[in-house]
């Protein structure tokens, strides 16, 4: 190009504390952002994306240094500027926002306070020029009525609208780069599409420069204009969006696009039309907040007479945006929520009505695989003995349950010999298969699994979720599958329902419910999935990929 | 209007925890073995049987249980907490005469040691790993681990003893009529030893605990976001780090607080302070059960008093704290 870059990156190196799994967090990448373009690095957890991110505004965690390389804003190498001086450009020259919404804003403080402190730090403006100030920003990123909101504090505002206040600070004194570190990863769907549309539109209209940084490549194909791929601390392929993501040259690439999930429902499982293994009627349950003399009572309906059926050999499918109710679902069905009405038949017995004797007797039919590996296992515990409580609480041989246990670790593709070793030795996809493993041990008739995927890599989670088809068929299981991630879902599901606000809006088999939406918030959260377009295309060149094979 | 709301529900619950502690200390004496009638004769020292009738009459124990009660309550109620035999005067005359010292020197060293025990604290927090980082780690944890008598009285060797500086015991001086100024100097002097005992033993725990969170706060996403716009680290620390790292310690305060104001028995017996802990301990010593009750409510009024001021300050720092529920 002619024009200089915005941002040149050369040879960065970025050093991991000693007794990291290698010596080099960043190994020797280089890249550039232009003004006016998106930049989307993208890679999996642990590729050296976010240290990258973090090296160029000089807030490396403690003990994370960058060792070498130069980082060139605007002819300006950063990695040799004094730290006060540094301490100036933050927020001025490059704007940052973050992950996470929940915890990336100050508490105890009004969001309209936060958004000031950019412009108080930075700025000589008086406090009437700030406010104003603030609430034009506010404005800008269509936060709903700016006067009274910045005056709230940041737990009375939704996920996308902290996400929202997080960009106006960025945006406060019009910086010339804008890094974005996973913005809309903890968002919902629909959210995610609106804030993604946000940051273009600023982005285009400013001229600003934006390094987009996000493990997912819907987003990639929604929002970039160029993309390099990141592993293991290197750039591997970097290249204009439609080329890498459609013609990709990197065997690393293909694999991670392979392994994205596919908007394409799966055909169902033969066995999906045997009977009937669950059926609940009329599912309800109401949070009440304790209320007193003063105090209103608060009531959220979580579910509002549901009636679901779960067959025979087939996977169920709960799909909804975080508050609608399905993890709630999911436990009401095992009665680890006692309901507020209706009735759960199981094998013949109203589960919601069974003595405690019975119950026990039932949940052995009926397991769960929890969204998170990390903290679903008892970190001081060997796996052996995890995986083999269950036999054990039926009274089976201590011997005979170990047994048991090596067999399975074998069954999940586990080394069995990882009995004897401790949860924290695993990676995220090999304990997720620990926790596939438990809930398979007691044998049951019925798989619940709340985001059992939604913690893990792409390339991990085909493997995760190519285990769970493979168990569901030798075990002719049914399964409960909720999920957020429609794209997850059409790869597992035979039927999906969609629920929405405690209720199920809409069900139907997985092709119809993708082929032929009928409710009109299936069809939104089917329009909000990022990279749709992409994906359609995607299709027709499968050919080009190879799925990974499990090493 | 929501935090109206909520300090009159808070204060609702202080009374009725409150009346149960007076139905309590009622039951307490009518549950004691033996004839409270008897126990009172002994304290005033006669046993005669026409004494013991009086006093029966006097106190209204012939007549039904429940009458009794209300009886009492309507006697707390109106400030009467019953008579003191061994010191023929009424409770509440001696708890008025008490709580002042107490409350002078406890109120103090809580002050004293929040002060100390945070910044201590954050000196510790921002030094993390440093050598003076554990030095004031040690100088904290030697003040709480040594019984508080003997701290007092290596203090008194030192400053009373053989520097001479400070008086060793009492709340003024003996048998000097002082005035204004003076009086105030004279007290305060004396008042150094026994808040700065009770202020290095409960520093501590401030100190430990204002590190601890300081450490954890520093390394939460928003102080990353602070540091991104640019903020300045003397500024990160105080609107961002400090701000929420306060919280613990407001709630542990509390607490200490509550406890510190029924007087510390240790250090008011050890400085002859003239304060309610010491009264407890005479009056247990002496068996002086009215006196024991007296300073029973009293201190229960209390620590519900500071818990109520606790919970109001913390709805205060914290607005996610959700009124009421």
């Amino acid at each position: 190009m002619e024009t200089p870059p915005l941002l040149a990156v050369r040879d960065l190196r970025v050093a991991l504390p000693a007794g990291g799994d290698r010596v080099d967090a960043v190994d020797g990448i280089g890249f550039e952002v232009h003004a006016g373009e998106i930049l989307c690095i993208v890679g999996e957890s642990g590729s050296g994306k976010s240290l990258t991110a973090a090296a160029i505004m000089g807030l490396l965690p403690r003990g994370v240094r960058a060792t070498g390389g130069s980082i060139a804003l605007g002819g300006v190498d950063l990695l040799r500027l004094p730290e006060d001086e540094m301490r100036r450009r933050r927020g001025r020259d490059v704007g940052m926002i973050f992950q996470e919404p929940m915890t990336a804003l100050n508490p105890l403080m009004r969001v309209g306070d936060q958004i000031d402190e950019v412009l108080r730090v930075h700025t000589g403006l008086d406090e009437a020029g700030r406010r104003a100030r603030v609430v034009e920003l506010m404005a800008q990123v269509n936060l709903p009525d700016p006067d009274q909101l910045r005056l709230a504090f940041p737990f009375r505002l939704s996920g996308g609208q902290r996400q929202r206040v997080m960009i106006a600070m960025a945006l406060a004194l019009g910086p010339s780069l804008l890094i974005a570190d996973e913005p809309t990863t903890a968002l919902d769907v629909t959210t995610q599409k609106q804030i993604l549309a946000l940051v273009k539109a600023i982005q285009s209209a400013r001229g600003m420069g934006v390094l987009f940084i996000t493990h997912d490549f819907g987003v990639v194909a929604e929002i970039a204009d160029r993309v390099a791929v990141m592993q293991h601390g290197r750039i591997v392929e970097v290249g204009p969006v439609d080329q890498v993501l459609n013609r990709p040259v990197h065997a690393y690439t293909r694999s991670l696009i392979a392994a994205v999930p596919r908007l394409e429902p799966r055909a169902p499982s033969a066995a999906a039309a045997g009977l009937p293994a669950l059926v609940a009627r009329g599912l309800t349950k109401t949070y009440r907040s304790a209320g007193g003399i003063f105090v209103r009572r608060r009531v959220v309906e979580a579910v509002k007479s549901v009636d679901l059926t779960i067959r025979q050999g087939e996977t169920l499918g709960v799909v909804g945006e975080s508050g609608s109710g399905k993890s709630t679902l999911g436990r009401l069905l095992i009665r680890l929520l006692p309901a507020d009405g209706g009735s759960v038949s199981f094998q013949g017995t109203d589960l919601l009505a069974a003595a405690p004797g019975r119950l026990r007797a039932l949940r052995r039919d009926v397991q769960m695989v929890f969204q998170d590996p990390y903290a679903s296992l008892n970190p001081r515990r060997r796996v052996g003995a995890i995986v083999a409580d269950g036999l054990l609480a039926q009274g089976r041989p201590r011997a005979e349950a170990f047994a048991r246990a090596r067999e399975l670790m074998g069954l999940v593709g586990l080394d069995p010999a990882g009995v004897d070793r401790y949860p924290h030795e695993f990676s995220g996809g090999q304990r997720q298969r620990i926790g596939i493993a438990r809930a398979l041990a007691v044998e049951p008739k019925l798989l619940i699994a709340d985001e059992p995927v939604s913690a893990l890599d792409v390339s991990v989670q085909a493997q995760v979720l190519e285990l769970l088809n493979d168990v569901r068929r030798r075990f002719d299981l049914a399964m409960l599958f909720i999920t957020h991630d429609l794209r997850v879902a059409a790869q597992v599901c035979d039927r999906i329902a969609v629920m929405r606000r405690g209720e199920i809006v809409e069900t139907g088999p997985t092709a119809e419910i993708f082929g032929a939406p009928q409710h009109a918030y299936t069809r939104e959260l089917l329009d909000a999935v990022p990279g749709r377009a992409w994906s359609a295309g995607q299709l027709a060149n499968d050919a080009l990929y190879t799925i990974p094979r499990e090493s | 209007m929501e935090r109206l709301e909520f300090i009159a529900q808070r204060t609702l619950k202080g009374i009725v925890v409150l009346l149960g502690i007076v139905v309590l200390n009622f039951l307490l004496i009518r549950l004691a073995p033996g004839d409270p009638a008897a126990v009172m004769a002994g304290e005033a020292g006669a046993s005669d049987e026409l004494f013991l009738q009086q006093l029966r009459q006097q106190f209204g124990l012939d007549r039904p249980l429940l009458e009794q009660l209300w009886a009492y309550v309507a006697n707390i109620l109106s400030f009467d907490f019953g008579f003191s035999y061994r010191q023929q005067r009424p409770v509440v005359d001696l708890l008025a005469e008490r709580l002042p010292p107490t409350l002078l020197l406890t109120g103090t060293a809580f002050v004293l040691s929040l002060a100390a025990g945070v910044t201590l604290g954050v000196m510790a927090a921002r030094r993390a790993g440093r050598w003076s980082d554990s030095a004031i780690t040690v100088v904290a944890l030697f003040f709480y681990a040594t019984p508080l008598f003997w701290v007092g009285l290596m203090g008194v060797l030192l400053f009373s003893v053989t520097l001479g500086w400070l008086p060793a015991f009492g709340m003024g001086s003996v048998g000097v009529k002082l005035g204004g100024v003076e009086r105030v100097i004279d007290v305060g002097r004396h008042l150094v030893l026994p808040a700065l005992t009770l202020t290095l033993f409960h520093m501590a725990v401030y100190a430990r605990m204002t590190r601890a969170s300081m450490l954890e706060v520093r390394d939460q996403d928003f102080v990353r976001t602070a540091r991104a716009k640019g903020v300045g680290e003397g500024e990160i620390l105080r609107r961002h780090v400090l701000r929420n790292a306060i919280l613990p310690v407001v709630t542990i305060a509390g607490m200490k607080a509550g406890y510190l104001l029924g007087g510390s028995i240790v250090v008011e017996t050890v400085f002859a302070w003239p304060g309610i802990g010491r009264l407890a301990y005479e009056a247990v010593l002496q068996r002086d059960y009215n006196v024991l009750l007296g300073v029973f409510l009293v201190t229960s009024a209390l620590v519900i008093a500071v818990n109520l001021a606790t919970d109001v300050i913390y709805s205060l720092v914290d607005p996610r704290i959700e009124l009421g529920a």
